[in-house]
């Protein structure tokens, strides 16, 4: 089987986010890039059953849709342990666009399962799997806490109210995945950094594809409003403010 | 002038960090007070690569270049400084050392599975009357035809137990002293080794530390690392590197402190504002931040000297006494900042406190650095 993996390239997610040009364009000064966690953990448990299962695994392929910048991203995906990578040359514009080039890609190798995280810690847009099983018309499964293959067939769970459903699939699917379906990132090997040097990290066109989506500007969540302190024995001002002011109850 | 790191080296730095967060930082300081040996830690440090981490990748090691290393080093000691001293005597002084000087057969039986992380290797030149005088060496190794016979006593050995390959030195001809000194490579299982108690530290406490003890150790003549009598000028251009890495732990656990410090003043309130807008800690802030930076530069331009090939002996020295000294220091200003929280163990710049002072004694004193400075200014 053959595993593609979608990464993005996101901004870490300790940065502290300013935004420049009206608060039209996010400021990438000093940002230090990251593979998307969600992305992260798909790659993690790829690469998790690729080890368990090494004859059943032909190859675990990267997909980035981004300008060169995105590289020491993509090289960090082939140190954790993928085999290869593609780069769409072109900035991601909005979900449709990255899904219509990731489109693309999948449709030049024939990939048995297709991981995308459930949503990108920058845009949270959660639309690009989605998205990308409609433009495939291939079958997918959203919210994937499991994923394996037993005796040859996919096994995987996914999260519902109140549980969790299991489901199984034809192959080729897309799964997107969250929390859960994996223990935790993996952190490159000294032989990881250095091999990933030498991996194929091949670089696409893009195709024609208009965005949907225009983003007039950005805000800022609003500052907490200052704690109050109330009075221990005053409870009648405590129940008064929650329910009035707070409305909470 | 490239002041510029590589992606590579970027991607061992926050592999580094992230290792040392993950793995290290939680439970060191219980670590720390039982004096325990991160026994599972290194396992995994050692299964990343990290232990064998310059070493070539023919004898099973990364390839990584010096710079890489006191970038990984930093991030290591910001945590956990017991971790970062296996590495630095596994990279700088058993490994570099077994590659640079040890013969072919030397290097497959022992660099290999050392370079690879699965075993670690342990330095033993100092003694109890043999410290920063490290030709007054009174551990021997009699020439007995065919093998060497080792008996004396060797003190403060790091990985004293948890190594399974010690490079020993010792002295073969008394009568030409530093001259008549060898290095000798001896698997600690072999008969007539001892271990004296586990060290009782002030820091660096869950570093394994112990006095090793020699009484007639037979050890093939193939052992020996170089020349009859070369085992002092071994030493001493394998703690030239050494250096490197103890710089760097101490730049680290100053980068670590200071790291700290930042932190706390921006959350400590005193007199109606967080106390980083009182210029008395800003200040002090300000004066850490330089010390770290200058230490910072210091043992990467040693390291990028070293990996050019150049003569990097006196300028790892004027990293190490620097970098060792300003630890002191910023360490120092850390607890202070932190007030009475400094003072416990909650907040770890206690601990990088105790963990900076063996800095300035270990692998060469602060005043050992300053006359080979202070040689190499004075001579014709």
């Amino acid at each position: 089987m053959k595993i593609l993996v979608c990464i993005s390239n996101v901004p870490d997610t300790t940065t502290k986010i300013k935004f420049v040009n009206d608060n039209k364009t996010f400021d990438t000064a000093g940002v230090q890039w990251i593979i998307n966690p969600w992305d992260e953990l798909a790659l993690t448990r790829a690469l998790d059953i690729k080890d368990a299962q090494p004859g059943i695994i032909e190859s675990i392929t990267v997909a980035n849709v981004g300008a060169a910048d995105t590289e020491p991203t993509i090289r960090k995906a082939l140190a954790i342990g993928a085999d290869k990578a593609i780069r769409v040359n072109a900035e991601p514009k909005d979900s449709f666009f990255i899904a219509t080039q990731l489109a693309e890609v999948v449709k030049k190798e024939n990939y048995d399962i297709i991981l995308c995280g459930i949503e990108s810690c920058d845009g949270n847009g959660s639309s690009v799997g989605g998205m990308l099983s409609e433009v495939l018309n291939m079958p997918s499964v959203s919210a994937v806490s499991f994923l394996d293959i037993e005796a040859g067939k996919i096994k995987l769970k996914r999260e519902i109210d109140g549980g969790q459903e299991v489901v199984t699939t034809q192959t080729p699917f897309i799964a997107i995945v969250q929390k859960g379906i994996c223990k935790e990132p993996r952190i490159p090997s000294m032989r990881g950094i250095m091999g990933a040097r030498t991996k194929p990290l091949q670089v696409v066109e893009p195709v024609a594809a208009e965005p949907l989506v225009e983003f007039v500007n950005y805000e800022y969540p609003k500052p907490k409003a200052a704690c109050k302190k109330i009075d221990p024995e005053n409870v009648k001002e405590l129940v008064n403010l929650l329910h009035n002011e707070a409305k909470l109850i | 002038m490239n002041f510029e790191f590589t992606e590579e080296q970027k991607m061992i730095q926050q592999a580094a960090k992230d290792f040392a967060e993950r793995e290290l930082l939680p439970g060191v300081i219980e670590r720390d007070a039982k004096s325990e040996f991160p026994k599972e830690q290194m396992k995994k440090l050692a299964e990343l690569g990290f232990l064998g981490m310059m070493t070539d990748p023919k004898y099973g090691g990364g390839g990584m270049d010096t710079i890489s290393y006191v970038l990984a080093m930093e991030e290591i000691s910001k945590h956990d400084s017991a971790a970062a001293v296996v590495m630095s005597v596994c990279n700088s002084l058993v490994n570099w050392g077994l590659e640079t000087f040890g013969t072919e057969e030397q290097k497959q039986k022992y660099l290999v599975p050392l370079a690879k992380g699965e075993k670690i290797g342990a330095f033993l030149l100092s003694e109890p009357e043999a410290g920063s005088d490290a030709t007054s060496q009174r551990t021997t190794a009699e020439d007995k035809g065919d093998y060497y016979l080792i008996n004396g006593t060797k003190n403060w050995i790091t990985n004293a137990n948890s190594a399974s390959t010690y490079i020993v030195i010792a002295q073969t001809h008394p009568e030409k002293k530093h001259k008549g000194i060898n290095a000798i490579i001896v698997d600690k299982n072999t008969p007539g080794i001892t271990l004296g108690p586990h060290e009782d530290k002030m820091g660096m406490r869950s570093s394994d530390t112990h006095s090793v003890m020699f009484n007639d150790v037979k050890v093939p003549k193939a052992n020996r690392i170089g020349e009859d009598g070369f085992g002092f000028s071994f030493a001493m251009k394998t703690l030239d590197g050494g250096r490197i890495g103890i710089a760097s732990q101490a730049m680290g656990i100053a980068s670590g402190a200071l790291e700290r410090a930042i932190k706390y003043s921006k959350e400590r309130k005193a007199f109606g504002t967080e106390i980083c807008n009182h210029q008395a800690v800003a200040f002090k802030l300000a004066d850490m931040a330089v010390k770290v930076e200058n230490a910072r530069n210091l043992c990467l331009k040693s390291a990028w000297m070293k990996d050019k090939h150049l003569n990097y002996g006196i300028a790892s020295a004027y990293a190490k006494q620097y970098a060792a000294d300003i630890a002191m220091e910023v360490t120092t200003e850390a607890v202070q900042i932190h007030g009475g929280y400094g003072y416990v163990k909650e907040y770890h710049v206690e601990r990088l406190m105790r963990e900076a002072k063996l800095t300035q004694i270990y692998e060469g004193t602060s005043e050992v650095q300053k006359i080979v400075i202070s040689r190499s200014l004075l001579k014709d």
